[in-house]
């Protein structure tokens, strides 16, 4: 069962002379209690997605042209107030900084009551009932008190609990979770990403996990999408993408990891920058960093097209394949 | 020659401890306790007893969480900071307690880099004039010609064109700004770089970019460094020895390929178990009870004893000593000591 189904989403940004183009033509399907990864570096469109999923973009953002299908119905065509609705109730978006997500003049249970009643005719006291258990499910401990407890009383982990807690306060169908982790500390990550990943699984819930970091999807998610300069430009099983990527970018990040290259050896570095989204280069966007680049890749963007198990937009994928597998057999 | 090379560390840091007080005016340090005004000034412990050696030409790292003093450490090592008790010494001189003067000359050797590359280059400074300014500083004698050449070189041996010296720092990327930043530090050529997690704020790409330069840095110029960093993969591939913080103590210290093999201290098992890797299927992380407790009322035993799972009523009283284990790495652990952890 298809829960969301993106088709050819183009957001732009008005800016003084022209619109520059962030995300270009993106289309996926994420099924129900599917966690789906979004790769790429910054600048690479993966936070636009997540935001233009919640219809959260603000001036001089916008969405251009295409569909996002949450369940067959689209939300781009939505009211504000059908939006409002949806959001935090259907799909839930949970942020890097919980310092910056959660109110600091309220406390941490005014602002799960508010969202409970929010959307729900509820009393205030049962607002609080539902509060505690989903605060005890978060493994936060002692959460009656938490309650009255203010977010600079608390730790960062505990704060990213929380936010957790108040994104599946309404058991919604989706949650889009933006670099949760890449403000916390590699221990208490690992907490937290055990936490989403048994929440998920436990009550069925789809996950789009925006991160920079190819350990933590290759870990969490089952599917996997990356993303350059606004593209998708691979797509397909997490494990697949990992083990044999097909794309010259998705090679050269996993490539770039310092894990890949013996101690002490110089690592295998991409040459150049991401491009500024006022400068995308024609063709292919990753031609001038891209070793393999060729004519026509300087001229003619590449469309993303099935390639074995894993889509792909790169002209040379086969080429490509082929004298990897010499390489390798010889 | 070896051994010659071993006697004289290049920087000895001897039992050394910062403090910072969190009440500093006599004011804040009256509190109401139990019905009586008393007075009472509560302190952070930063930096807790820290004795450690760097040896010329290692990269020596220094691993751990938030708030566990490894910025701390490196800011005192470079004169940014003065130690509340301990010493330390820079190529068999004291340097911690040196006048004004003192530390200036001694940044001719010792440079720093830091994280943000962003906030460490002045917005309203050419990198051209940011890059002269340590080079005339350091070398009064210089011409204005060999001031140029100099920058130009340093700029061309980090990959910036030296035709960009004219530009401010926000032209350039994040990648670009944190090379220049390490071209400043060369620019006096120095012998020992602190580098306060030098490319955390970098993309995955760029920082193999960087991490390649400083490499490739240490091996042309014989540098030293102490690498200070949350990353555990690039102290892998980076460091020749490894030093793990835990709340301002070293919890263990080991040569890498020993620490990655075979690490000894719970902490140090729970922090690589964390880290998630590639291409394991099945994380298997060793779960650590609650967080890091707060640096102000150190507890009295072992400082990882409240998240520790091997803890008894020893760990709750008594400080482990950093002690010397058969690989010869340095571990600070009373399980370890009396062999209660299956390894």
């Amino acid at each position: 069962m298809t829960l969301l189904s993106v088709r050819d989403l183009t957001v732009k940004f008005a800016m003084r002379d022209q619109n520059l183009t962030a995300l270009n033509k993106i289309s996926f399907d994420l099924a129900k209690g599917e966690r789906l990864g979004i790769v790429g570096e910054s600048g690479a469109g993966k936070s636009i997605t997540g935001f233009s999923l919640m219809k959260l973009l603000s001036h001089p953002g916008f969405i251009d042209s295409g569909q996002i299908l949450l369940e067959g119905e689209d939300l781009i065509e939505l009211s504000d107030a059908r939006m409002r609705a949806i959001r935090g109730n259907r799909m839930a978006m949970i942020f890097q900084d919980p310092m910056v997500t959660l109110n600091p003049v309220l406390t941490i249970g005014q602002q799960m009551v508010e969202t409970l009643r929010a959307h729900r005719k509820l009393s205030e006291s049962d607002a609080k009932q539902i509060s505690i258990v989903k605060l005890r499910e978060v493994y936060i401990p002692s959460p009656e008190e938490r309650l009255d407890q203010y977010p600079h009383e608390l730790s960062g982990g505990m704060r990213q609990r929380i936010v957790i807690a108040i994104a599946l306060l309404l058991d919604p169908q989706l949650i889009i979770a933006d670099e949760p982790t890449t403000a916390l500390d590699v221990t208490i990550q690992a907490d937290i990403m055990d936490l989403l990943l048994e929440l998920c699984q436990s009550n069925k819930v789809g996950l789009i996990l925006i991160t920079h970091d190819l350990g933590v999807v290759s870990q969490m998610t089952e599917r996997l999408l990356v993303m350059y300069a606004g593209k998708i430009i691979e797509a397909g099983r997490t494990r697949e993408i990992i083990n044999d990527p097909q794309h010259p970018y998705t090679q050269g990040l996993i490539n770039a990891l310092p894990q890949q290259t013996e101690p002490g050896r110089p690592l295998k570095q991409i040459p150049g920058n991401m491009p500024s989204l006022s400068a995308i280069p024609t063709g292919c966007p990753f031609n001038p960093r891209c070793e393999y680049a060729l004519d026509h890749c300087r001229t003619t963007p590449p469309e993303i097209v099935r390639y074995g198990n894993v889509e792909v937009a790169c002209h040379e994928v086969s080429r490509l394949n082929a004298e990897r597998s010499e390489e390798q057999g010889a | 020659m070896t051994e010659l090379k071993n006697t004289q560390p290049l920087l000895e840091l001897r039992s050394l401890e910062k403090h910072f007080d969190l009440d500093r005016g006599f004011l804040e340090t009256i509190k109401f306790r139990g019905g009586k005004i008393v007075r009472e000034s509560r302190q952070v412990h930063a930096v807790n007893d820290i004795t450690l050696n760097v040896d010329r030409g290692e990269a020596l790292c220094v691993v751990g969480e938030s708030g566990c003093g490894k910025s701390t450490v490196a800011r005192l090592i470079a004169g940014l900071l003065t130690p509340s008790s301990g010493e330390i010494h820079y190529d068999g001189v004291r340097i911690d307690n040196g006048s004004r003067s003192d530390i200036m000359s001694l940044r001719k050797k010792m440079q720093m880099i830091f994280q943000n590359p962003y906030a460490s280059l002045n917005p309203r400074m050419t990198i051209q004039q940011a890059l002269e300014e340590p080079v005339r500083y350091h070398n009064k004698s210089f011409s204005k010609g060999e001031v140029q050449d100099k920058v130009a070189d340093v700029m061309r041996s980090v990959g910036v064109d030296p035709s960009w010296a004219k530009r401010y720092p926000h032209e350039f990327s994040g990648g670009q700004r944190q090379r220049i930043a390490i071209a400043r530090a060369l620019t006096v050529d120095p012998e020992f770089i602190i580098a306060d997690e030098p490319i955390s704020a970098l993309d995955v790409s760029i920082q193999a970019q960087v991490l390649n330069l400083m490499l490739e840095a240490k091996n042309q110029r014989g540098l030293t460094y102490l690498f200070i960093t949350h990353d555990l993969s690039v102290v892998q591939h980076f460091g020749t020895r490894v030093a793990v913080l835990y709340l301002g103590s070293v919890c263990e210290l080991a040569e890498t390929a020993t620490l990655f093999e075979n690490p000894k201290h719970p902490y140090t098992r729970a922090l690589l178990s964390a880290v998630p890797q590639l291409k394991d299927d099945h994380p298997n992380h060793i779960r650590l009870k609650g967080e890091i407790p707060t640096p102000i009322n150190l507890p009295q035993g072992c400082p990882f004893e409240s998240r520790c799972a091997f803890a008894n009523d020893r760990c709750k009283v008594e400080q482990p000593k950093p002690l010397l284990q058969t690989d010869g790495s340095i571990v600070a652990c009373h399980a370890v000591e009396e062999d209660r952890l299956e390894s």
